[in-house]
């Protein structure tokens, strides 16, 4: 983004906390205090369902960034979701890491990884970048099925997290699971209040508009298909270390991208609260309806073209516009400062300008 | 009984009013002219009474039926037709499938493919050729040709001689004599103030959304037109 | 020799490929609709002629007088009351919409037949063969499958370039609102084209099923083979998308013969490749999109 552009813009600051974001920060912070130490005091099936609504939400948090903030229509999010497992794999047991370092390490790799499959995937667009993303999946889901050092078609049981103990080891992947639900919630406010989420606010009005301002579209975009692969890596080796045997076409599964669309859909897209409500729908219905077999994702299949068809904001949109004070405010306002062109605008401070 | 009626229309884009309370009538066989500035909501004006814009609040009568209700197709069908701003021909059409796509309500009357050849022979020498390689002027006949093919009642033209050349716009002019003669109605919206008065039976002008100015030409002075036409 | 055979194989099997990839890209270019839940639809005409034969005993090839109308009707009402509802608002909701489709066309199908591979019998007719020379000998019936590959495309083609219909969907796809100025109907011409869509997708799917099994969750793998043969192919090109269609085939049989493993894996970077090197297509028109 070019400085000059400061020239031509009014003085603006970028102004994100509302009340009830700061309200919602103290929440959140004080309910992972509480929740950290439920290894402590919580039951095995309760923090195995833990594990799994918070490293849900991180892919769908991954998924909002991607398709919600810059519409970038993904479904191939599975291929990291393989990767990050098979990642894990390869550091804890070929290369004896521990998984606190395995995981850093997988995510530089695949971070890389992404890049070179962005080469491809950016080529499309819309709905053909939605399938070239698929494709890209099934590759690396054919290419591991193929791979005799990984197992193959068979797979792979994680070994390497042995030595934690079941307990210990369930505590390390309940832990990382919260840091990575909590901290994709955090990343998806904080880059919104940064200048990529700026970016990437004026590139959902208009692409060409926000190019005449002076953005780079094509950068904005890969930086978040980076940050969203590498995301979903990461989840995928959590959810790996919890489920330890990795097998090529349940790792690579187009489900995880379902499970993704479908939690921030039912949530709401494009905004942070979306995935966190979904998440939590997702896994309630899950639990209620699991016994209707087929029949539950034929539900879940009608509630996403309804949801979509007649309340694109999902849930958590339905109720901010019933309760429109509830919003935690990531997204991000330009607060126009004293000199609007012809002095005409209000004064700092006074019923600040939604320019978003 | 009028062709064409607007009672107190208003048009939107989103928040944004284009149109305030509009009122106007146009009369069977007549050639009504529309001027105004750039902006002054006169494109706005046409793609409402053909039906691409929704009028809030008024309503609009073809010949005395209450259409505003009716999509742009079925509009067409009763005999509406607009040559829109910038021609929108279809490049992928050749000049000949650009005109037959214009018969598609299927209308009868004066207008066919030979008669619209005999208006404007140009298009019949590139009837193979794809309207995309037309001149500007070219491309103008064939959106006035593709529209006539409707067999129009009412024809809406939008800045027919917006980007030519004055003797491709005389041209262009020279040929509405003989679309009025077929019992066409003529609405045209243009910039150029001439031009309008030069052909039209009556006018109005539109400034900023509201008409500041209707009537005969000889009866408008310069000063009252500049007046309209500027806002001073 | 195998080679040969291999690639005479993909060729006749492209055919295939390219009626599902019209569709697909009809829709596209069309209504500018990339219709996620095209594999399943596909794999769902599969079994509409399971269903059919069942019932009567008939040859899957005539109940195609059955499955095509049936799933052309599937067509014009999914479009008219489900997917125009998605235009006009960006590409997500289309997007979304069609996987929805998808995972419930594919959950039905599970529901109503199990997970359980099935298959079409075309009687002897499978069996025929038309021998070349004495190493290569070509199936009568994928040959047959390539000359209606090829007579739908040619069909198509004539609609398109020769009649009212064929001009009303071009000046549709070039510009929609000039086309309600002329009279157009856009709702209603986006029904018909989805319609044509999923007649040519029911004739790729019957012909598949008396080619290959298939199951309910089989869709995907068809929606990706129709892309990729458009891609290949080049955006919008009837008889690039032929081409499109018989380079996958000719590239999975290949891939087959290298192993049967890495059929599907062939295609695909065959596609990466295009993708990569000319990512317009192979055979992509320089002006004049066609739908
Ligand atoms: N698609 C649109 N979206 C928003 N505003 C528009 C759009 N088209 C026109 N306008 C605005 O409506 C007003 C009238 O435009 P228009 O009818 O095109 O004027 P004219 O044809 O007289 O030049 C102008 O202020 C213009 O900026
Ligand atoms: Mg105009």
């Amino acid at each position: 983004m070019s400085t000059t552009s400061a020239t031509a813009v009014p003085p603006f600051r970028v102004e994100s906390a509302t009340p009830a974001s700061r309200a919602a920060a103290v929440v959140g912070l004080l309910l992972l205090a509480v929740l950290a130490t439920a290894p402590a005091w919580g039951g095995s099936g309760f923090m195995k369902l833990l594990i799994e609504f918070f490293t849900l939400l991180a892919l769908a948090q991954m998924w909002n960034l991607l398709a919600g903030y810059a519409g970038l229509v993904s479904i191939g999010q599975q291929a990291f979701v393989g990767l990050g497992a098979y990642g894990l794999f390869v550091g804890t047991d070929r290369l004896g890491l521990h998984p606190l370092l395995a995981i850093p390490v997988l995510a530089a790799v695949i971070a890389l990884i992404a890049l070179a499959t962005s080469l491809f995937a950016f080529r499309l667009h819309g709905g053909y970048f939605a399938i070239g993303t698929w494709v890209i999946a099934e590759v690396f889901r054919i290419l591991v099925s193929g791979a005799k050092e990984v197992g193959a078609g068979n797979g792979v049981t994680i070994q390497g997290a042995a030595f934690l103990g079941p307990q210990g080891r369930l505590a390390l992947t309940y832990w990382l699971a919260l840091g990575v639900g909590f901290g994709s919630v955090i990343l998806v406010a904080w880059i919104m209040r940064s200048r990529l989420g700026l970016a990437l606010r004026a590139l959902r009005d208009s692409e060409a508009g926000a190019e005449s301002l002076g953005i780079d579209v094509f950068r904005t975009k890969l930086a978040v298909y980076l940050i969203a692969s590498v995301g979903c890596a990461v989840a995928g080796a959590i959810i790996y270390l919890s489920l330890l045997r990795i097998q090529p076409n349940a790792a690579f599964s187009v489900d995880w991208t379902a499970r993704m669309i479908f939690i921030v859909i039912i949530g709401g897209l494009g905004r942070i609260e979306g995935p966190i409500v979904g998440a939590l729908v997702f896994i309630g219905l899950r639990e209620t309806l699991a016994d209707f077999g087929s029949l539950y994702l034929v539900i879940l299949g009608v509630v996403a073209i309804g949801l979509t068809l007649l309340a694109p904001r999902g849930l958590w949109g339905l109720f901010v516009a019933r309760f429109p004070m509830v919003s935690f405010g990531a997204q991000p306002r330009l607060v126009m400062g004293a000199q609007t062109p012809g002095g005409a605008g209000p004064p700092p401070g006074t019923t600040p300008t939604e320019v978003a | 009984m009028s062709l064409l009626e607007v009672r107190g229309a208003s048009s939107f884009y989103g928040d944004f009013q284009a149109l305030y309370d509009i009122s106007l009538a146009v009369q069977e066989g007549e050639r009504f002219a529309m001027i105004g500035s750039n902006g002054a909501g006169k494109s706005t004006l046409l793609r409402m009474i053909a039906g691409l814009l929704p009028a809030r609040g008024g309503g609009i009568r073809f010949d005395g039926q209450a259409i505003d209700a009716l999509p742009t197709h079925e509009r067409v069908k009763l005999g509406v037709s607009l040559v829109p701003e910038g021609r929108r021909v279809f490049p992928s059409l050749s000049v000949e499938e650009n005109l037959l796509i214009g018969g598609y309500r299927g209308r009868r009357g004066h207008w066919g493919l030979g008669r619209v050849y005999e208006l404007f022979p140009l298009l019949k020498e590139r009837a193979r050729r794809s309207a995309a390689v037309l001149s500007g002027g070219e491309q103008q006949a064939l959106a006035i040709g593709r529209a006539l093919m409707n067999n129009p009642r009412l024809l809406l033209l939008d800045e027919v001689s917006l980007g030519l050349a004055p003797v491709v716009i005389r041209e262009l002019y020279d040929r509405l004599p003989a679309i009025a003669a077929a019992g066409t109605t003529v609405l045209i919206v243009e910039q150029n103030i001439d031009q309008a008065l030069g052909v039209a039976d009556r006018v109005a002008c539109l400034l900023e959304g509201r008409i500041s100015l209707a009537g005969r030409p000889a009866e408008l002075t310069r000063e009252a037109i500049a007046a309209a036409y500027f806002g001073i | 020799m195998e080679w040969v055979n291999a690639v005479i194989q993909g060729t006749l099997l492209g055919g295939l490929y390219a009626l599902l990839a019209t569709g697909l890209s009809l829709a596209f270019g069309v209504m500018r609709l990339v219709n996620l839940a095209h594999g399943d639809l596909n794999i769902l005409a599969a079994y509409l002629a399971l269903v059919v034969v069942t019932a009567t005993g008939a040859n899957p090839l005539v109940g195609l007088v059955a499955v095509v109308p049936v799933m052309m009707v599937i067509g014009f009402l999914l479009q008219r009351v489900l997917l125009n509802f998605a235009l006009g608002g960006g590409v997500l909701p289309p997007v979304l919409v069609t996987f929805g489709i998808a995972v419930v066309v594919q959950n039905v199908l599970l529901d109503v037949f199990s997970a359980d591979s099935q298959g079409l019998d075309a009687g002897p007719l499978e069996n025929a063969s038309v021998t070349l020379t004495d190493q290569i000998s070509v199936g009568f019936f994928p040959l047959l499958t390539l000359l209606v590959a090829v007579g739908v495309l040619l069909g198509l083609q004539f609609v398109v370039s020769r009649t009212q219909l064929g001009r009303a969907l071009r000046a549709t796809s070039d510009d929609t609102e000039a086309a309600r100025i002329v009279g157009i109907d856009h709702r209603r011409l986006y029904s018909i084209a989805m319609a044509i869509s999923l007649g040519t997708v029911a004739v790729a799917g019957v012909f598949l099923g008396i080619r290959t099994t298939f199951g309910p969750s089989d869709g995907p793998q068809r929606l990706i083979f129709a892309f990729e043969s458009v891609i290949i192919g080049g955006l919008g090109s009837l008889w690039g998308t032929l081409v499109g269609g018989v380079a996958l085939g000719v590239a999975q049989a290949v891939g087959n013969q290298v192993n049967p493993a890495y059929q599907a894996l062939a295609g695909h970077l065959l596609f990466l490749a295009v993708l990569a090197f000319r990512p317009s297509g192979l055979f992509a028109r320089r002006t004049a999109r066609q739908v």
